[in-house]
């Protein structure tokens, strides 16, 4: 998977790191030069396990999340990361914290479901996309305080939720 | 006869040869990946687990509607041979092929739909068509996907939709792929460029046995990753309105250019090919492939009248392994098929004797 430097926008990313100074942690990926720029004096690392390593030194001992197993179906994250594959529902949330980078990596940024749902036939799932993007609009719009921005999204969401109901 | 002995003597849905844009796409394909609540995946279920999810999905997929035209193949019962017989139709993966304990598949008779029970996840559901139709087969599989809803209870998490055993498939669980063929851009070398484009928007391609296949005979499967974040019909939307017209496009603009400005080439590419496939007296799969590509190139052209499509897809099956064995009713040697896809291709291309050009 090649990815661009999210500074520069031109050269490869070569470094990819993840900041857990939030409720969620958040990717980045920076070509070399930017990261050294930025003062992050890190040794080139690339792909999952390393962005996993990281990730670990920041929130994390490695023995703490060694033995971090799900207690429905025993599986390890250490196990997980080997086969790639997950032992029952019940670790989407028990590994979360440790699966949500992946996913964004994976699913192109995104990490909620806006999709069908069990038993809906389909036709209000574009609907409901669009109030999901509303939404992440919403949350910046707050985040960079534009409340006039803010007040006609909410607006948005209000009818459109309407029409869906 | 057997029901798969049945399947070998009929051409096979995604190799009919019709629908929309069908000179470049051969086939489009959707499946749903699906977990049932309350058990474990696969990978951590024991075997009395996986019997009772292979016993409740088996019964479920006979009630629902779609259950009157289908038969379900048990793995158990199968032998390797006719298990190879589903990969080389397309209606399972290689790796359900090879899998260990209660597993099966249930197809339908004109092999539009199958449904694999305990492939990597409890349930996946796939329904296939000729040329480039994905949005009747949407609608096709959200019935499907909705009546079974009406029985069992999915794995299903607000925040990540449909859970699934691997999280490359989370969310839609939703998989859409198209085969196309793409002779003339690999002839021009401007295949790569096709790649990284395809790279660029996040989509894989694979050869034509899916994943870690080759691209042999200029077949390539085009599928999306991003499974989660999207709806079906965007992703849908978008690869059956931009992503695949566009290559086909491409495609087309190439093979006109070549009919064009080298004609001679281009017509002696396809006439060797079939001065090849009619003469050889042994050949292998791959190479019988990459002949009859140049062959159907030709006919798709409207250059090359001899052969139908039809045919064409029909040997495109019956030269591979699998197939080859099944005709012939016995185990045979790598050397013993060489030979006799050679002879089969050679009859069968007999009846078909041009007489201009
Ligand atoms: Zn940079
Ligand atoms: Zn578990």
């Amino acid at each position: 998977m090649e990815l661009r430097c999210q500074r520069c926008q031109k050269a490869r990313a070569t470094v990819h790191l993840t900041e857990c100074t939030g409720e969620e942690p958040r990717e980045r990926h920076l070509c070399d030069a930017c990261a050294e720029e930025e003062g992050l004096t890190l040794k080139q690392q690339s792909g999952f396990t390393s962005l996993l390593e990281k990730f670990v030194d920041q929130s994390m001992k490695v023995e703490e999340l060694a033995r971090l197993t799900c207690p429905q179906c025993g599986l390890s994250f250490a196990e997980f990361r080997n086969s790639g594959l997950l032992g029952c529902p019940n670790d989407y949330s028990v590994f979360e914290k440790l699966l949500v980078p992946l996913l964004e990596r994976t699913h192109d940024g995104h990490t909620e479901h806006v999709g069908k749902k069990p038993g809906d036939s389909g036709p209000d799932a574009r609907a409901r996309a669009a109030i999901a993007q509303l939404r992440r609009d919403l949350d910046r719009a707050v985040e960079d305080e534009d409340y006039e921005l803010a007040a006609r999204l909410r607006d948005q969401i209000r009818v459109l939720s309407n029409v869906e109901d | 006869m057997s029901r798969i002995d049945e399947l070998t003597r009929q051409t096979g849905e995604w190799l009919r040869g019709e629908g929309p844009m069908s000179e470049v796409v051969i086939s489009s394909r959707i499946r749903l990946a699906r977990n049932l609540k309350g058990y474990p995946f696969l990978s951590r279920a024991d075997q009395s687990q996986q019997r009772k999810l292979y016993r409740e999905l088996s019964e479920c997929i006979t009630a629902s509607p779609i259950g009157k035209d289908i038969f379900i193949a048990d793995f158990e019962e199968l032998s390797e041979l006719d298990r190879q017989v589903l990969v080389e139709r397309h209606l399972i993966s290689r790796q359900h092929a090879h899998g260990e304990g209660a597993r099966g598949v249930a197809v339908s008779g004109s092999e539009r739909q199958a449904l694999m029970v305990n492939e990597e996840d409890h349930l996946r559901i796939q329904v296939l068509r000729s040329g480039l139709r994905l949005e009747a087969l949407w609608e096709e599989i959200r019935d499907i996907d909705l009546s079974l809803e009406k029985q069992i209870e999915y794995a299903y998490d607000q925040r990540y939709g449909y859970l699934t055993a691997c999280p490359t498939n989370v969310g839609t669980g939703l998989r859409v792929s198209v085969m196309l063929h793409l002779p003339a851009l690999k002839l021009v070398k401007e295949i790569d460029r096709v790649f990284r484009a395809a790279h660029d928007m996040k989509l894989a391609v694979r050869g034509i046995y899916g994943e870690g296949t080759d691209a042999v005979g200029d077949f390539y499967q085009v599928s999306n990753q991003v499974t989660l974040g999207r709806t079906e019909e965007e992703i849908i939307d978008e690869f059956g309105k931009t992503i695949i017209p566009k290559m086909v496009e491409y495609e087309l603009k190439v093979r006109e250019a070549m009919a064009r400005e080298r004609p001679y080439q281009l017509d002696d590419k396809i006439w060797r090919a079939y001065g090849i496939l009619k003469n050889a007296r042994a050949m292998s799969s791959e190479e019988a492939l990459f002949l009859l590509s140049h062959i159907r190139m030709g006919v798709a052209m409207g250059r090359f009248k001899h052969v139908d499509v039809q045919t064409i897809n029909e040997l495109l099956l019956q030269t591979q392994p699998a197939h080859l064995q099944k005709i012939h009713q016995e185990k045979l040697s790598g050397e013993q098929r060489s030979i006799k896809r050679a002879k089969l291709l050679r009859a069968r291309l007999e009846k078909h004797q041009p007489r201009d050009n």
